[in-house]
């Protein structure tokens, strides 16, 4: 049939058709693929100046982004049945090396974050970050929403128990972005607006409690946060020197390789957590619109996906990670706006560095992986 | 559907689903929006500032440290001066494989191996285009190493600075004192800014004492950077200002003949010109080698220093405080012509013994025999102790005290160097003080006759015994000791000579007095029976002088004290006090050598080795 109507139609017809086949023969979600290479292409365009022209930094990067779209392929094939069958065992073997890490885990930037399996190390916490969403919303999938209180609480131990210890590695941006994709599988699990209120009203009582356990430096980043001036060339100097290369951005930036912030080293961490000063002050205040826009509509596809889920495993979990990348990208841009604390939250796709990319990518994989399994139901 | 209550109504989870995804989108967006209008805060409304603050960052302060002032002595032969030194920097931009690199330079011994995770750690820490220092100093055999084979280190480099040098190393180390890398106590006493760019500061003696007129003024320069961070242009804001040359009063040669005559032994040497204050010779021994200190300590060098026996880190001439012994007779003899109306020519008879009026107790002479009979004279010139038992008790302490702090003893002599030591007059009103149990507080007879030959409690740095012999020389005229004459402009070779401090004189009721005691100080070198006229034999010129021992321990009231018998570190201080030439006196010197024994076999030599080639150039 096809065939036959292709007879007549132009070539570039036909390669989109192809193309469109293709895509869907790989379980690939086109707007998907599209906007996450350009927020890549974006990245990359960034990076290399913030890296200092530095081409072996960018085939780096550009290779270990090749490796997490063929981990979102990979898992996209996988339809969302297995993931739910699978979600407990590895949310158990999650927990499992996170304990192992922190009774055996080698030291690695002062923090005790890796796991060394022989031939590579490897951070248990990744795992997790798609791990305790899964669980979440492999518990929620048979029940009937919203949960109850006894529920809450088992769910709270899913949830609070891998954040707990990943913040006591310490890694205050991973277990915070952990606990949010928890939270979210909760919330939009329907929980009710008094149940949430009251929960958050706790939560708030709980924050003296949080700030005791927390290490110095954490306090630091939030006092700093807080008041950047009073420590210029300590502590609030990241904060400072940020804000300088944003706000001298201007509307439409000084130019692609022009920023001088990034260039004569006075922003620190300028390709990793701190790009998107970068992006500010070479591209402006429209630089960083562009980018906002294209995360949101990611944001905005994924919660799309969510919403077409067949069964509450999908949209749970389809909801969760689209919500926790929005979480991602604000906190990331928060910080280095001052205001935020500085949590270490990578901005994604776009900061150099490669442990968190591919569990990322797995995790639109998997929205993927949804929106391309769907069986058609009679209405 | 029918529904069992506890079966999931799927289209009403769905429809829940659906609303909380909404509202979750408009959260995301309230949130997202925060954001914008905070990028919108800081790109648009606040550009102007964020702007000007990025420019700022362009330019970076560099400080341009000053040239520390030389140091002269009065002859214009410099003491202390600036030498290039080389040291090894690396910059990391430059260097391909830095551990390899690092690894090579030990290899060829430029970089300790045990400094190399410090050094790595310090690399690392700085921007990659800062010069990290690896070696400070270079000597001359590791710079040729270095210069064959720079090509193969590309990043690394040789740099030269100035370094404080002291040509006459421990011969000047007390008095010229050395500059060192500031600490934290330096820190509290200067200003930072003064130091941006140098971190030495002088830290003893005239180094330290003239600290503001040898730094100079640090200057700045601008700095324009480029994208790679590195300097474009220099605009100098402010050139730095050379700090001030400094003429000292010191006579190097004879500092250097008055160190050596020292030689192993532990003492100091201090001569000044009795015309003016002007110190000529300031010599502590055994010293250290400043120079050690301005090319940075290691620690266990210092500790060494620390540990040693001879204690050369401490500055004997300045604060060594000696009992004067017999050098102190010719200021008690006077003190009885001014107070007593003593007759100078009134004998004294000398059985070898002084007993006090109680009868009980007994005070020897150093001769066994007695001196027979003595006038002032003949015992000064003999050092009599029984004739000055006698008029010390007549004086009584109180004014042996007042007498004596007219010469400066017991009180700091204010000369241009810190760290001076005040030394001890005793009287009855100190006794009372300086004691707590009532018993101790009061002042004993005894104590009044052994302070008539020095001993007691009374205390004397070498200073001061060279000052108060000045005095005597100069007929009771009084100067500060001073150390610097005058500064010179290193520009425009401009001296500016410092004025002298006169003090107030030393007056006695007849002039006369004075030349009896000078007559007697004489007769110590030149006379028949002077104790030192070993010490003044075939001298072209003819001096005054007095020697002196100071016991280290008391000897008991009876018992006989021989030199050879008791080891060193008790055997009794020598010491010298004297004056060139004797008639137009230019030229004062006290010596004390610790454990030495006899004053005038042992402290009287080291003073005439130094008149001797003072009075060589002399001219009448």
């Amino acid at each position: 049939m096809n065939e036959i109507g292709n007879l007549n139609t132009s070539t570039s017809d036909r390669t989109i058709g192809f193309a469109a086949r293709l895509m869907k023969g790989l379980h690939v979600d086109g707007p998907l693929l599209i906007s996450l290479l350009l927020v890549s292409g974006l990245g990359m365009i960034v990076l290399y100046s913030a890296g200092g022209q530095n081409s072996a930094l960018i085939i780096r990067q550009v290779t270990r982004l090749a490796l997490a779209m063929g981990a979102m392929l990979l898992v996209a094939q996988v339809p969302p049945n297995y993931l739910r069958m699978w979600a407990p065992w590895l949310f158990l073997a999650g927990t499992g090396l996170l304990v192992a890490v922190l009774v055996t885990g080698q030291i690695g930037k002062g923090a005790q974050r890796w796991l060394n399996l022989g031939f590579f190390r490897f951070q248990p916490s990744e795992l997790m970050k798609l791990g305790v969403p899964m669980m979440a919303a492999w518990f929620l999938h048979r029940r009937r929403l919203p949960p109850s209180v006894a529920e809450l609480l088992v769910l709270a131990v899913i949830v609070f128990v891998p954040t707990l210890l990943i913040a006591k590695q310490p890694d205050l941006g991973t277990s915070l972005l952990i606990a949010s994709s928890g939270i979210f599988v909760v919330l939009l699990a329907g929980l009710r607006f008094r149940m949430i209120f009251t929960l958050a009203g706790m939560a708030l009582g709980a924050l003296p409690l949080i700030w005791h356990f927390m290490r110095d430096y954490q306090r630091q980043r939030v006092l700093t946060l807080l008041n950047p001036e009073s420590d210029p060339l300590g502590a609030g100097y990241h904060i400072i020197q940020s804000k300088i290369a944003i706000g001298s951005g201007g509307v439409f930036g000084k130019g692609w390789l022009n920023g001088s912030q990034a260039k004569l080293e006075f922003l620190p961490e300028s390709s990793t957590d701190f790009i998107f000063a970068v992006l500010g002050e070479e591209f402006g205040l429209m630089g960083q619109l562009v980018l906002i826009l294209l995360y949101l509509f990611i944001v905005a596809r994924g919660l799309y996906i969510a919403s077409q889920g067949q069964d509450t495993f999908s949209r749970l979990l389809a909801g969760s990670i689209s919500l926790t990348f929005f979480v991602y990208f604000f906190v990331n841009m928060g910080m280095v706006s001052g205001l935020l604390p500085v949590v270490g939250v990578p901005l994604p796709l776009v900061s150099y560095g490669g442990t968190s990319m591919v569990t990322l990518m797995a995790g639109f994989g998997i929205l993927m992986s949804i929106q391309t399994h769907r069986k058609l139901l009679p209405q | 559907m029918i529904g069992n209550i506890a079966l999931k109504d799927h289209w009403r989870e769905q429809r829940m689903f659906v609303s909380r995804v909404i509202l979750g989108g408009v959260i995301a967006l309230v949130l997202i929006g925060v954001v914008v209008a905070r990028l919108i805060n800081l790109q648009v409304t606040n550009y102007e500032h964020f702007s000007a603050l990025s420019q700022g960052n362009h330019v970076r302060i560099e400080p341009l440290p000053p040239t520390r002032g030389l140091i002269y002595d009065r002859n214009g032969e410099i003491i202390a001066q600036n030498l290039p030194a080389y040291q090894l920097e690396l910059t990391r931009e430059g260097v391909k494989d830095l551990d390899e690199t690092l690894g090579r330079l030990v290899s060829i011994g430029l970089v300790k191996e045990s400094d190399l995770e410090r050094l790595t750690g310090l690399i690392l820490s700085r921007r990659k285009f800062e010069p990290v220092t690896l070696n400070y100093q270079l000597d001359d055999q590791e710079v040729a190493r270095f210069a064959v084979r720079r090509q193969e280190f590309t990043g690394v480099d040789i740099r030269a600075r100035l370094i404080r040098q002291y040509p006459f190393g421990e011969i000047t180390s007390h008095v010229v004192g050395y500059v060192s890398s500031m600490n934290e106590a330096d820190l509290k006493r200067s200003d930072p800014s003064a130091y941006a760019g140098t971190n030495q500061i002088g830290k003893l003696g005239i180094e330290r004492a003239h600290e503001a007129n040898l730094l100079g003024k640090v200057g700045y320069q601008e700095n324009l950077v480029n994208a790679q961070g590195r300097a474009l242009q220099h605009t100098p804001q402010q050139s730095p200002v050379a700090g001030d040359d400094l003429i000292s009063t010191l006579d190097i040669s004879l500092q250097q003949i008055a160190y050596e005559a020292m030689g192993d032994r532990r003492g100091a040497v201090v001569a000044m010109d009795p015309r003016n204050g002007d110190v000529l010779v300031f010599a502590s021994s055994p010293a250290f080698d400043p120079n050690q200190f301005a090319q940075g300590l290691s620690r266990s060098q210092y500790s060494a220093l620390q540990n040693d026996p001879g204690i050369p880190l401490f500055n004997r001439a300045l604060r060594g405080q000696y009992p004067p012994g017999s050098t102190v007779k010719p200021l008690i003899a006077l003190a009885s012509l001014q107070y007593l109306k003593e007759n100078p020519s009134k004998k004294h008879f000398c059985p070898g013994y002084f007993t006090l009026p109680d009868g009980k107790h007994r005070y020897r002479d150093w001769k066994k025999d007695g001196h027979g009979q003595m006038d002032m004279r003949e015992a000064i010139a003999e050092s009599c102790d029984v004739f000055f038992y006698e008029i010390a008790l007549e004086l009584g302490i109180d004014k042996i005290h007042d007498f004596l702090v007219t010469f400066g003893l017991g009180s700091l002599s204010g000369i241009d160097i810190p760290g001076e030591k005040p030394g001890l007059v005793p009287s009855r009103a100190w006794k009372k003080s300086a004691f707590s149990r009532r018993e101790d507080q009061s002042w004993y007879p005894g104590e009044t006759v052994i302070a008539g030959i020095g001993q007691g409690y009374m205390l004397t740095t070498p200073l001061q015994l060279a000052e108060a012999t000045a005095i005597i020389a100069a007929k009771g005229k009084r100067y500060r000791p001073r150390l610097l004459a005058g500064t010179r402009d290193p520009l425009t070779g401009e001296v500016s000579e410092l004025p002298l401090e006169e003090l107030p004189p030393v007056t006695v009721d007849d002039p006369y007095y004075w030349t009896i005691i000078e007559k007697a100080m004489e007769d110590v070198l030149h006379g028949p029976k002077g104790t030192a006229r070993g010490s003044a034999a075939g001298a072209s010129y003819r001096y005054a002088g007095k020697s002196g021992t100071a016991q280290v321990f008391s000897v008991a009231q009876d018992e006989e004290y021989e030199a050879e018998d008791v080891p060193e570190h008790l055997r009794h201080h020598a010491l010298f006090v004297a004056y060139a030439p004797a008639e137009n006196p230019e030229i004062a010197i006290a010596v004390v050598v610790e454990h030495g024994g006899g004053g005038s076999t042992s402290a009287a030599p080291v003073a005439r080795k130094v008149l001797d080639a003072y009075m060589q150039s002399y001219k009448p």
